[in-house]
């Protein structure tokens, strides 16, 4: 038995176990995640169930759990059937009594359309018309009409998102932007001199002119509405209702129950694609997630952009230039804990010092014409990219001070030795032999950035973003913005959205991603390092 | 350039008044004046290479260097032998004054160089070790390119250049005899040579910048026996050039490889004489017991 302690096999035990504990634990995170997050695209079965009381309903089967019967005798099981037709019924889940059921049934021509508003629909062909005309009676006969249609309303919506956002959109840009110009003259300069006038008559001529420009797209827009309502596809829910659905309204339409693999794969992956690519849409809680996957990278690269030059100089002061004493010992101590300030008193602080106190007096200096409308006195991804700077810069500190430390002593006297001035030697050798160790803290600043949510929900994140931080309008990145984040969105498609349940699998798919986009943005800064470190072999990273 | 971050010079009285003490501290010092500059350019060559004179030397507490007086002839390899802790090579690395990197060092004495005094307050310690090079104890190229390794100095030395600096390193690879092994990569890491071509290597980017003098601290000591004969045929190729100042723990290589032998004992300077004379007939029983091997 002692020979047993001795022999140390149940310290390896110990030890392996509790790595093995740690792995299973973050596989099943992983699985689990990875399992609901992929499962909402792919195109489900739909069953049309016949119940005792002559209801029919039609839906997706989410869950099947036991119960205990009434009188708690034996038990059975129900199941929870996604119904969807929100715009017919007042939920879009059902629980039902699986003793209830009579029959169970996987037609195959049953429809799903994926539609602008109100959710899906399940129901079944009834006509396809245009104005008044009828184009199909059914869907064997109307497949070829009803895919022209589809085409035709979606090349419609492009045509519509563009009129709005880009063109109508920059009218507006330009016509704000005059109108502050204007503004601007009258609170500035002396408004009697005749340069000024001329001025401000001028710029009123060009507002004039963006006007009626306006006028006239929004008219564009108005008849393109009006086509917009020309195709009605008219569908029969399971209960018999019928409902008259504008083609326009309709994103995606599928007989899930008649695919086959390739088919449903290829729907799969449509799916996929419109999460990464497209806006959302009902609340969040459907459609993409692009605008929250540009905020969050480019909130992450502003954000490195801020904190490596702070932390790699002051950490160069600290460890080469300062005299080592009680002084620089006390700050590498207040440096170490400012890592664990909790991140929403690093919110408080952006929002007080760069939102409030540096915005707002910058927006009195530069920006007095837009008052009282604050432009940078405001959350923006600017102000929110400098919080995370901050969060992270006692990382970039730590490990570009160990990076430093880790330069052989040799190396330095080397350099000095070859009539080389103690800058000199810093700028190149010192600090091109510790780049290792500064990406490593670049690193695991990108890391802790990219999945802080607290902070940014109080410096510049909203729910949904009128436009991008980043477009194709002069100065293109427009820092002052407002703009969304994926971990901001988990929170509020998962609990602040009118209908949580159906956003579930979006909350599982949208943290899927996120784990995605740190894991790419760690694989990128990694192999730099790599390709570093193997230039710099004795480098010990 | 010519304004290092250097020392700050604070003479006091010795109690004893034997001599002046300075301590090297680390405030800044006066900005070179145009009066009492003195340059080793303007060095007399008829002077010795070195020499000290009552040289002390410490790192914080006791003196680690006890009153050294003696003179390195040009042209000629000095090795300086003694048991570990002797001395040796604090005593090397003061006549490139790399020791005034330590906090807390002081010395008292002097050190020159072809007449000029190293530890002037005035002088530019750039330009001195541009004339006294080093070589390390390991081996220590920069983890660049074989090329931007010698380079490196002549680069710091303000030649632009490529021209030139391809003269300048094809010349020094051939001198440290290290040009037909790496002439095909010189662009490749200096950290993938051997530790005896690495060492060649930086004996290549010290005498790239062109010094009067070498010194080399115990540069074999971590080479096999091949890797140190070829730097010992090295040694006495270079001395034809250079002045040469080495520190070893192997006396038969500073037989071989010396003219002079100075041998140090807990700092202190016991003997110093020609090569020959000390090995084979030492005037100090010290140094008799040391390299009959009684203790060591």
């Amino acid at each position: 038995m002692k020979n047993f302690w001795k022999s140390g096999d149940p310290f390896v035990w110990l030890t392996g176990g509790a790595i093995a504990l740690s792995l299973i634990m973050i596989l099943g995170l992983l699985g689990l995640i990875v399992v609901n997050g992929l499962r909402q695209f792919w195109p489900p079965q739909i069953v049309e169930l016949h119940l005792q009381n002559g209801e029919t309903v039609l839906g997706e089967i989410w869950e099947r759990e036991e119960i205990l019967a009434l009188d708690g005798q034996g038990s059975g099981h129900r199941i929870r059937l996604k119904i969807g037709n929100r715009d017919l019924y007042p939920l879009d889940f059902r629980w039902i009594d699986e003793s209830e059921i009579v029959a169970k049934r996987y037609p195959e021509n049953v429809l799903v359309l994926e539609r602008l508003e109100w959710g899906n629909f399940y129901g079944r062909f009834n006509t396809l018309k245009q104005g008044n005309t009828i184009l199909a009676n059914s869907l064997g006969t109307g497949q070829e009409a009803l895919a022209d249609a589809l085409a035709e309303m979606a090349l419609l919506r492009t045509r519509i998102r563009e009129l709005e956002k880009d063109e109508i959109g920059s009218i507006n840009y330009d016509l704000e932007k005059l109108r502050l110009e204007a503004r601007k003259l009258l609170l500035t300069s002396d408004t009697t001199s005749v340069a000024v006038q001329r001025s401000l008559t001028e710029k009123r001529k060009k507002m004039t002119v963006l006007q009626r420009q306006y006028l006239e797209k929004e008219k564009a827009l108005s008849a393109l509405y009006t086509k917009s309502r020309e195709m009605v596809l008219t569908a029969t829910s399971a209960d018999g209702r019928e409902k008259a659905i504008k083609i326009f309204d309709i994103v995606r339409l599928t007989t899930p129950n008649a695919l086959d693999v390739v088919a449903r794969s290829r729907v799969f992956l449509s799916r996929v694609a419109e999460f990464v690519s497209a806006e959302p849409r009902e609340s969040n809680t459907e459609g993409g997630v692009f605008p929250a996957i540009f905020g969050t990278v480019i909130l992450v690269l502003i954000m490195s952009v801020a904190v490596a030059p702070l932390g790699v100089l002051a950490a160069v002061y600290l460890h080469e230039y300062a005299k080592q004493g009680l002084v620089v010992s006390a700050i590498r101590i207040a440096v170490n804990n400012l890592a664990g300030v909790p991140s929403i008193v690093y919110g408080v602080f952006g929002l007080g010092f760069f939102v409030y106190a540096i915005g707002g007096t910058l927006d009195q200096l530069f920006y007095a014409e837009a008052l009282p409308t604050p432009t940078l006195g405001t959350g923006g991804i600017l102000w929110a990219s400098l919080t995370l700077a901050l969060l992270t810069v006692p990382v970039v500190i730590v490990a570009t001070e160990e990076g430093l430390a880790a330069v052989p002593r040799e190396i330095r006297e080397g350099s000095l030795a070859l009539a080389a001035t103690q800058f000199e030697t810093l700028w190149r050798v010192v600090i091109p032999s510790a780049l290792p160790g500064i990406l490593t803290g670049l690193i695991l600043a990108i890391a802790r950035a990219a999945g802080e949510v607290a902070p940014l929900m109080i410096t510049g994140v909203v729910k949904l973003a009128p436009s991008m931080p980043f477009d194709g309008r002069f100065p293109f990145l427009h820092l002052e913005r407002k703009f969304m984040h994926l971990g901001v969105h988990i929170y509020d498609v998962g609990f602040q959205s009118p209908n949580v349940e159906a956003a579930i699998p979006m909350v599982y798919s949208t943290t899927l991603l996120l784990i995605l986009i740190v894991i790419l943005l760690n694989v990128v800064a990694i192999s730099v390092r790599n390709r570093l470190r193997k230039k710099l072999a004795y480098s010990v990273f | 350039m010519t304004n290092v971050k250097q020392p700050i010079w604070e003479t006091k009285e010795m109690i004893n008044g034997m001599a002046k003490e300075q301590s090297i501290a680390g405030k800044k010092r006066p900005g070179l004046s145009a009066q009492g500059v003195s340059t080793l350019a303007q060095a007399n060559a008829e002077q010795p290479a070195l020499k000290t004179e009552n040289w002390f030397f410490s790192y914080g507490q006791d003196w680690a260097i006890k009153d050294i007086t003696l003179e390195v002839p040009t042209k000629q390899v000095t090795a300086f032998i003694g048991p570990s802790g002797c001395g040796k090579s604090t005593l090397l690395r003061c006549f490139n004054r790399l020791n005034d990197l330590i906090a807390g060092a002081r010395f008292q004495g002097q050190i020159y160089a072809e007449g000029t005094n190293i530890y002037d307050r005035d002088l530019d310690v750039t330009d001195l070790r541009k004339r006294i090079g080093m070589v390390f104890q390991k081996s220590n190229p920069f983890p660049k390119s074989i090329y931007e390794n010698v380079a490196y100095g002549p680069r710091i030395s303000g030649i632009k250049k490529s021209g030139d600096l391809d003269e300048i390193v094809e010349r020094s690879l051939r001198q440290a005899a290290l040009w037909d092994e790496v002439k095909d990569r010189l662009d490749s890491t200096a950290l993938g040579l051997s530790g005896g071509q690495q060492q060649r290597l930086c004996i290549a980017r010290t005498i790239a910048v062109e010094p009067q003098v070498v010194l080399m601290d115990e540069p074999c000591s971590a080479l096999d026996p091949i890797a140190s004969a070829k730097i010992e045929e090295l040694i006495l190729e270079l001395k034809k050039d250079y002045t040469i100042v080495i520190v070893t723990h192997n006396m038969q290589q500073a037989a071989r490889v010396s003219d002079l032998t100075a041998y140090l004992w807990l700092g202190q300077l016991i003997e110093f004489n020609k090569t020959g004379l000390i090995f084979t007939n030492p005037k100090e029983k010290l140094t008799e017991d040391y390299i009959s091997g009684r203790f060591g």
